[in-house]
């Protein structure tokens, strides 16, 4: 396996070269088409390393490089969705899939031409998702799930080789949580492209990633990765066998000791 | 909510009834002479009987309102734009913008009369000047007010600065945007007739300067109501095409649906 994300000894300081460092001395590597999850203590630099793959930030020190390129401005490949499910609310479900597509090449030259067929496409992924009959909707009409989904599919809408995901689900209830794992899972074992999620739930980055890698608290760098080996798909059943239960203890327990440890920020000289 | 909507058109009606009431036989039991505070049933009698030369007066003050504020629309967005866009243009022209919304406007009528005669012209000026500002910031405000993960998104897809502002700055900044409007509308009115007061032959404030100095002052008021009138109807034009464009903003999430 070839890896399509290759993070080498990056340092991120905020605030010029002696501010406040994010992360030091980050090593990470993503195999094409691999579900990884991370996790770490609150602070620990988490926003910044998605920052640092999508190109919106320049590392301080070392190299990213996505799909064998050094990454030098923000990527194309990559589709993003947050905590917040940022919809625009003056459009419908549908409106908010298609924006995408109105920016990114080449589907905005083609756009106005081709529209029928990436409506045709974005009902596809809508109703893979459960929210097939809701593409008229706007946002305020829809659950926080269901926005969720939405935001899910605005991110995969344009075919992105890397999926970015900021705790994609932390706002949810614990049950409809669940729900979107398996939504998630499905859509990713169908499209296989490579995703990145950042979350502070051990369950799911468990439940849902080939490899869970841990940061440090601030500077965060990764201190541990877990290779996942439960077969899939994972089910709920699965988050009950004793080896994932001894996993998210061990996870725990790893980021336990990171908070803690030595916590106070630390300053490049 | 129809007894909330028939609260909306009765309350004022009471409250405005009540006052004029109060004020009729207030100018009658203590006997205020018509120069002093003309009463009410003087003030209709008095529109109704110039309401001819009133009207024409009216008329001239409302397309000078109008004029004035869609200066202000246009150069207030295109003002609005640039500020809530560019952080140097917002660190360039804000301390500019804030003094000169600070100078009282009715100070510059005499300039204006110089650079442009008397008359119609700097009554447009003065309206605009008065106007533009509320529709400059609350259109910054939209765009200066973008949610961070949701420009990170469109940057991230390669959206330009120009994308960002098209797509997402500009239709989120409507709400904003309608609302000065109502500000807007009436401030452009305020200015029309001050300048008109000071500089012209024509309109209502120019009506309500000559009557005022002789000494008519069921005119004087009857020109004031006459304003009035015009403001409120301006304001609920404006109101209704708001909750029309951005009914979205104000939508509650009463409609939500489980799951």
């Amino acid at each position: 396996m070839t890896s399509l994300v290759d993070i080498a000894d990056v340092s991120l300081s905020y605030g010029g070269a002696d501010g406040t460092l994010a992360v030091r001395g980050l090593n990470l590597q993503v195999n094409q088409g691999e579900m990884v999850a991370v996790v770490g203590p609150s602070g620990c630099g988490k926003s910044s390393l998605m920052k640092l793959v999508t190109g919106l930030l320049r590392p301080t020190a070392g190299s990213v490089s996505v799909a064998g390129k050094a990454v030098d401005g923000p990527l194309k490949i990559v589709g993003m969705a947050f905590q917040n499910a940022s919809l625009l609310p003056w459009r419908t479900t549908m409106g908010n899939l298609m924006l995408p597509l109105e920016i990114v090449e080449p589907y905005r030259s083609r756009f106005s031409r081709d529209k029928a067929e990436f409506e045709a496409e974005a009902r596809k992924l809508l109703t893979t998702v459960g929210l097939g009959e809701f593409e008229r909707r706007f946002p305020w009409q829809l659950s926080g799930g269901m926005q969720q989904r939405a935001s899910l599919c605005r991110a995969l809408i344009h075919k992105p080789s890397l999926l970015m995901l900021d705790e994609p689900f932390a706002a949810l209830d614990a049950f409809t949580r669940e729900e979107l794992w398996d939504v998630l899972q499905a859509i990713w074992m169908e499209r296989s492209f490579t995703t990145i999620l950042v979350t502070h739930d051990l369950r799911e980055a468990v439940y849902l990633a080939d490899t869970v890698h841990v940061m440090s608290a601030r500077p965060g760098r990764v201190i541990a990765s877990h290779k996942v080996n439960l077969p899939r798909p994972r089910t709920l059943e699965t988050s009950f066998l004793p080896e994932f239960g001894a996993l998210v203890q061990e996870l725990r327990e790893l980021i336990r000791i990171q908070r803690g440890g030595p916590a106070e920020m630390e300053h490049a000289a | 909510m129809t007894r909330f909507k028939y609260q909306g058109a009765i309350l004022p009606t009471i409250t405005l009834t009540a006052a004029l009431i109060v004020w009729e036989v207030g100018c009658t039991i203590f006997d205020v002479p018509q120069f002093v505070l003309p009463r009410p049933t003087s003030i209709v009698h008095e529109l109704l009987e110039n309401f001819g030369p009133i009207w024409t007066h009216a008329q001239h003050t409302l397309l000078t309102t109008i004029g004035g504020f869609a200066l202000a629309v246009v150069f207030g967005v295109f003002l609005g734009v640039a500020v809530g866009s560019s952080r140097v243009v917002y660190q360039a022209i804000y301390p500019l913008l804030i003094g000169f919304n600070s100078v009282p406007k009715v100070a510059l009528v005499p300039v204006m009369v110089v650079w442009f005669g008397i008359g119609t012209v700097p009554a447009v000026l003065i309206a605009f000047l008065l106007s533009f500002f509320p529709v400059a910031v609350n259109v910054a405000t939209g765009l200066a007010t973008l949610e961070p993960e949701l420009e990170d998104v469109l940057r991230s897809l390669g959206a330009s600065h120009k994308d960002i502002i098209l797509k997402v700055g500009l239709p989120r900044s409507m709400p904003y945007f309608f609302a000065s409007l109502k500000v807007a509308i009436t401030l452009a009115f305020v200015g029309s007739v001050i300048a008109e007061t000071l500089a012209s032959n024509i309109g209502i404030g120019a009506l309500v300067e000559q009557a005022s100095a002789n000494f008519r002052m069921p005119l004087v008021f009857a020109g004031l109501v006459m304003v009035a009138v015009m403001g409120i109807l301006m304001y609920a034009i404006f109101a209704a095409i708001e909750r029309r464009m951005t009914g979205w903003a104000t939508r509650s999430t009463d409609f939500g649906i489980g799951g």
